[in-house]
């Protein structure tokens, strides 16, 4: 019926599929609610309506995004212990802990979402405000748990294993693994770069159609409040999350980088098709000392190449060599153009700014090929973190082949879930289409502004 | 939770009953909303749009939080008793995947149905998808229970053997297994009828709704009773704990007067009365299961204590249902005051 795909493969690209799509869903989560709260607050701040309206809107791609990311989400939850009973089995005891505090904080998460999308009016615009920032705080309390638990499957600590069991098990010590701080970070950024870019994107190619209209003015100009300071801390973040990597788990460092031999001063490897079997990355440009200097801060600091490793143990290495420079290319995209969105709006004010940004065609169009990049970076990163901890779950603990479901014929569910997701995807980027591009309520709303006179005395430029 | 040999209640069984009050809370909310879905699927004769309207108004800006029960008892049963998910995820793998679709389906059609454009047809699709979903998923999450129940989901019982069909099969669709399935699906669609009785204020729509409340109301009972005598054949231990402890009398009587009344109050057009008493039937059918079941989490080898977590994470788990709990209620209260407060005060 089906060609024949190994248990473990099927598993692992379940839990591949599940986790890509669910992550991009989970970062628009926490980036969107950011967004709608400053729209609103501009809003309460100066009594203009097209704040009102861009909340309003925003908060309806929000609403379907939410839905599906928490539906997926529970898809997730349940296939931890659906694919990996065996590290549910190891682990649980050890770091449930941030995944029972994530249940509360998407609880409040999901509680004030519905009160902010269907609260309109019925609250009084203060405590809607404040539900707003609370879906924003529990959003990003909610990522950051779940990343947390994922640094400890990269730095296990808070436990001993003794012939083979788990004991003196501490929770607070897993959760305070190394990898927590630099990858939470990194992931937050990423969910506010990702969206604040993504949303900037797409009212940058509204204004290349229309570059007076003062709802995509004030939509970009909250877009990039967002996700411009995130894109440019990325890169920083980025350092101390590889200064990590380094020290804690030298064979993804390795395979990121594509490094075979163990050396000091060693060069950073851009491009190249690493070679398994010469042990060389062919074709790639060499940077000397770039490898040390990042990795360390050191030029003459040693690398652990991929010779340390033993071969059973190391990841896939172009496809984590080639994800990582992915990530850090997309990456780079994003900060420089938000670094020269800033030059562009160097010392002007709010309402000129929108004027002098909205009519730089070169820049909308930079803007533009930047909205998919912050999601497609993170799908980089994300496959950069998982691919290279392979072949284990827990590194250095549990190998993923040990963690895997006894039950067999798991092609089935791996096909059904992509389908699923298939489906899903391409339903939710045509309802987005519709509402972005051609909802009618777009220009009534605005023709309704326009009429009442509000028009030229609130944004003076149309 | 019954202190055992008249001991202490151990961590362990608070955090146990903790699990068993978020899949109560689950059911009468989350069960309400999926009978909804089935309350739409079944919107006949004049008001029929007026009743899946009804449906989707009560459903909205709850339903997302109502869902998140399941995810924090399943947090809370895979920190607190670890052995006990792996085991669940291993033998129930089908019945929750299939589950899990259902989930998917039902909630994304909602969002898409709300949110995709007011076009009949785009209703309609969305609908169909939405009610589908609602109906399957609480017939699977019912079959696993009665699995459980059963014990067939235990390493050492009656689905115990070689082979896939009777390792990963067999266990949910046994005939006991299925009746708690339907019995769920039914409690829900009751809930659901009873609870929007008093989300409108139109007469005609509620009684529309105090009809299939009545009716799904005597189906509880029978559907009920006939998972009780499959029992006999399906789940002896819960069936000795359900009717043989010192307690099972009570809660018998309570169970039975609960059912009485919400059918008396919906007879009797009080709204509220019903409400509590069919909330009040399905709580005490749920902590009847779960008492018969004591000290099992998995009937017949997984125990409350064998099965728990070392004492540092229970204790953590603890504090953290403490806290969440502390922002949680108030939280939750806020919400059903902002819209559910106003049809009930009516």
């Amino acid at each position: 019926m089906f060609p024949p795909m190994p248990d473990l493969l099927a598993a692992r690209s379940q839990m591949g599929v599940s986790l890509g799509f669910h992550i991009l869903f989970a970062i628009v989560g926490m980036g969107m609610p950011v967004l709608m709260v400053l729209a609103e607050r501009r809003w309460l701040a100066t009594g203009d309506e097209i704040y009102h309206e861009l909340a309003q809107r925003w908060g309806k791609g929000t609403a379907i995004l939410f839905a599906v990311g928490a539906v997926s989400g529970t898809v997730l939850s349940f296939e931890l212990g659906l694919l990996w009973p065996g590290f549910m089995r190891l682990a649980g005891a050890v770091i449930g802990m941030p995944f029972s505090l994530e249940g509360f904080a998407f609880f409040t998460e999901a509680i004030f979402l519905g009160i902010y999308l269907y609260g309109w009016g019925r609250i009084s615009r203060r405590a809607h405000l404040f539900a707003g920032v609370l879906v924003a705080v529990s959003g990003a309390l909610s990522g950051i748990f779940v990343v947390i638990a994922n640094a400890w499957m990269n730095t296990p600590t808070g436990f001993e294993v003794v012939g083979g069991v788990i004991t003196h098990v501490d929770p607070i010590a897993a959760m305070a693994n190394p990898a927590a701080f630099a990858q939470t970070l990194h992931m937050l950024l990423a969910a506010y770069a990702a969206t604040g870019l993504a949303v900037a994107g797409i009212h940058a190619y509204m204004l290349l159609r229309d570059s007076t209209n003062a709802f995509h003015r004030r939509a970009l100009s909250i877009a990039l409040l967002v996700g411009g300071p995130a894109a440019v801390l990325q890169p920083i973040s980025g350092d101390l999350a590889a200064r990590q990597v380094a020290r804690y788990q030298p064979a993804k460092l390795a395979a990121m980088e594509a490094v075979f031999e163990t050396e000091r001063g060693a060069p950073l490897v851009l491009g190249g098709w690493p070679d398994l079997d010469a042990r060389t990355t062919r074709y790639a440009i060499r940077i000397p000392y770039g490898l040390s200097l990042l990795a360390y801060h050191d030029p003459h600091a040693e690398i652990r190449g991929l010779d340390a490793i033993p071969r059973d143990q190391w990841p896939n290495v172009p496809a984590v060599h080639w994800s990582f420079q992915f990530m850090v290319a997309l990456g780079t995209y994003m900060a420089v153009v938000v670094l020269w969105a800033g030059w562009v709006l160097r010392s002007r004010g709010r309402r000129e700014g929108g004027r002098v940004l909205a009519e730089n065609r070169r820049l909308m169009w930079a803007l533009v090929v930047a909205t998919p990049m912050g999601f497609l970076a993170t799908e980089a990163g994300w496959m950069t973190t998982e691919l290279g901890r392979q072949p284990w779950v827990i590194y250095g603990i549990l190998r993923t082949r040990d963690a895997v479901t006894p039950m067999p014929g798991l092609i089935v569910p791996f096909v059904a879930f992509t389908l699923l997701y298939c489906f899903l995807g391409v339903i939710v980027a045509w309802l987005l289409y519709r509402q972005i591009v051609r909802s009618p309520t777009v220009p009534e709303q605005l023709w309704r502004v326009v009429r009442t006179g509000e028009w030229s005395r609130k944004t003076g430029d149309a | 939770m019954e202190p055992k040999d008249g001991g202490r209640v151990t961590l362990a069984e608070i955090l146990a009953g903790v699990i068993v009050a978020a899949l109560n809370a689950y059911v009468l909310l989350a069960g309400a909303d999926f009978g909804g879905g089935v309350w739409d699927l079944f919107a006949r004769g004049p008001r029929a749009r007026a009743q899946r309207e009804l449906v989707v108004q009560a459903i909205g800006p709850v339903w997302e939080a109502n869902h998140v029960w399941l995810i924090l008892a399943l947090v809370l049963l895979f920190t607190c008793f670890p052995p006990v998910f792996a085991q669940l995820s291993i033998r129930l793998h089908i019945p929750f995947a299939l589950a899990l679709i259902g989930i998917v389906l039902r909630g994304s059609a909602f969002a898409f149905r709300s949110y995709g454009g007011q076009r009949d047809e785009v209703q309609q699709r969305w609908g169909g998808v939405f009610a589908g979903a609602s109906i399957v998923t609480p017939l699977l999450l019912g079959m696993a229970v009665g699995a459980v129940a059963a014990g067939a989901v235990g390493e050492g019982g009656t689905g115990k053997g070689e082979g896939f069909v009777t390792l990963y099969v067999l266990p949910w669709v046994s005939p006991f297994a299925i009746s708690v399935g339907v019995f769920a699906l039914v409690c829900f669609a009751f809930l659901a009828a009873v609870y929007l009785t008093l989300e409108t204020t139109d007469r005609a729509l509620q009684e529309d709704f105090r009809r299939r409340g009545l009716v799904a109301g005597v189906a509880v009972m029978v559907t009920g009773i006939v998972a009780l005598a499959l029992s006999r054949g399906g789940a002896e231990a819960v069936q000795r704990g359900l009717l043989g402890a010192p307690w099972s009398l009570p809660l018998h009587v309570l169970t039975g007067a609960a059912a009485v009344g919400a059918l008396v109050g919906l007879w009797r057009r009080q709204w509220r009365w019903a409400r509590i008493a069919a909330a009040g039937e399905v709580s005490l059918i749920l902590w009847g299961w779960a008492l018969g079941q004591y000290p099992y989490l998995i009937p017949p080898d997984f125990t409350i204590e064998g099965s728990a977590a070392p004492l540092i994470t229970l204790g953590l788990a603890m504090g953290a249902i403490v806290l969440g709990g502390a922002v949680l209620f108030p939280s939750l209260y806020y919400l059903f005051h902002v819209f559910k407060g106003r049809a009930s005060e009516v």
